[in-house]
């Protein structure tokens, strides 16, 4: 054994190299007993005590990810919001000093080079962008941003995660004042000597918050934050399951060029002005499918049995081939398998049938809504 | 009755012409949590290295590969209520399938038990 079965396991060990120098937290995570695999040119800890226990304490209590291997890019100058609006679809120049949005970079035929996060600060916008990505997304806005925008990429700042109903109690009581941020809001803050900016957000569907902290100052910090009673470290497998569960899509699997936003079902991410302006890569093709709809469409799958269905795995209706599953796998506060994955426009309806083809059986499947297990952001206005 | 091992971490248990089949502790540890496992059908023909079992924890699936060759007399069939025994009892009731060997010869190229342990010690 130990041969993973090829074509539906790519889950989470991407197959590159480990090539960068390691992450300011590499002897940490180590030291805490972590497992590391290569992951987007990195070393860094698929889990701990295991994926599963580490999976349900994030849902009960606090999880704290390293997330060093992302990009944090910032960009100012004259216009800049503007000119990022060419390549995102989102409502970007609206954004307000610590208000951040999801957003999604785009081909000039509209497919989907990357999913990021956009931050308008007093002085810049932030962009955090995906580990594996950063390199290329970097070029493409050297490419195509007018010299008047600044592109400044923050290599040397680590970013760590604390997500789970928790996290605000862990974190609040190191850092006063993080409770007073709601679920997609930004700030500035200090901890001792050391500038922290910290967003309220994360990927697991729990509330929780997203911390940049210089590289030199994270050890320290991690140790701060790990020394609470609600924390634990929590490896990239269970981060895996949890954003699964929550319906979010991982770049590079769920998502690629082969998907626009109308087909990866992340219109919310195309705000009303950018959809009555127009204006973005691929514009002409989104809006016409955003009004007529897409030839496919990314959905929700509930399992039958106990089988995982992976990556890769054919989706039928019958015969015929509808679909694939581009992220699957058991979940853990689900109790039972769950996957993600594309299928033809008329079958993305939450109830229809359909049947997986794993190891040459099917299996039956049933599209299902998004999320598995429902979101709780600490979300501005909400009914506590 | 002889324990063997393989450099694919499977052992089995060899009891006249019948072998048990397994993975072993290092294995279940380096797999974490196990959800699903798959066991041949009674009858299946399985020669030496064939696919003969699947096991998924909850990142991936890991194939399980025949040690010697010979005809599947049983699957463990408490591995479908409870996959997780691969995890707390991967050398004893976690046990994956029985098989009537066709070549007990196949075995002299296997592993003995301080023979795995140093092969284990040195990954």
């Amino acid at each position: 054994m130990m041969s993973e079965v090829p074509s539906e396991n790519a889950e989470i060990e991407d197959e590159v190299i480990d090539t960068e120098a390691p992450l300011p937290l590499d002897a940490w995570h180590r030291a805490r007993g972590a497992r590391m695999v290569a992951f987007a040119g990195y070393a860094m800890p698929i889990q701990y005590e295991g994926i599963m226990a580490e999976h349900l304490w994030t849902r009960e209590q606090a999880g704290l990810f390293d997330v060093s291997h992302m990009g944090q890019v910032l960009f100012t100058g004259e216009g800049a919001a503007q000119a990022l609006e060419v390549m995102l679809p989102g409502e970007i120049q609206a954004l307000k000093a610590g208000q951040m949005r999801y957003s999604l970079l785009l081909n000039e035929e509209g497919g989907i080079l990357d999913d990021l996060m956009i931050t308008r600060r007093a002085d810049d916008l932030y962009m955090v962008v995906n580990g594996a990505t950063k390199y290329d997304d970097i070029g493409t806005f050297r490419d195509e941003l007018p010299d008047a925008v600044t592109i400044n990429f923050l290599e040397d700042q680590a970013l760590i995660a604390l997500q789970g109903p928790k996290a605000v109690d862990a974190l609040a009581r190191i850092v006063p004042g993080v409770e007073a941020l709601f679920f997609m809001q930004a700030a500035g803050f200090a901890w001792h000597e050391t500038p922290l900016w910290i967003s309220r957000s994360g990927y697991t569907g729990e509330d929780g918050f997203e911390i940049s902290v210089p590289a030199d100052a994270v050890v320290a910090l991690v140790e701060a934050i790990a020394a609470q009673p609600e924390v634990k470290p929590i490896g990239l497998g269970a981060r895996d399951s949890l954003r699964l569960e929550a319906g979010l899509p991982l770049y590079g699997h769920d998502l690629d060029e082969n998907a626009n936003p109308v087909i990866a079902d992340l219109t919310f991410a195309i705000q009303k002005r950018r959809r009555a302006e127009g204006g973005f890569h691929g514009a002409e093709t989104i809006l016409h499918q955003l009004a007529e709809g897409a030839p496919s469409k990314r959905v929700g799958l509930t399992v039958a049995g106990r089988m995982p269905v992976r990556e890769g795995a054919k989706l039928y209706q019958g015969d015929a081939l509808v679909g694939t599953v581009t992220s699957g796998g058991f979940a853990p506060s689900v109790n039972a398998p769950i996957a993600m994955g594309y299928v033809t426009v008329n079958l993305a309806i939450a109830g229809t049938a359909l049947e997986a083809e794993v190891r040459g059986k099917r299996v039956p499947v049933t599209v299902a809504s998004m999320p598995f297990i429902p979101h709780r952001y600490h979300r501005k206005g909400a009914a506590k | 009755m002889s324990r063997y091992f393989t450099e694919d971490h499977e052992w089995i248990d060899v009891d006249g012409e019948v072998g048990t089949v397994g993975i072993t502790e290092y294995a279940q540890e380096q797999l974490g949590d196990i959800v699903f496992v798959e066991v041949p059908e009674e009858g299946k023909e399985l020669a030496k290295g064939d696919d003969a079992a699947v096991v998924e924890s909850v990142k991936a699936a890991s194939d399980i590969y025949a040690p010697v060759s010979g005809t599947v007399l049983e699957g463990n069939s408490d591995l479908a209520d409870e996959p997780a025994l691969v995890n707390t009892s991967p050398e004893e009731d976690g046990w994956f399938f029985k098989l009537t060997l066709s070549d007990a010869e196949e075995l002299e190229g296997l592993m003995d038990e301080s023979a795995y342990q140093a092969f284990v010690s040195k990954l």
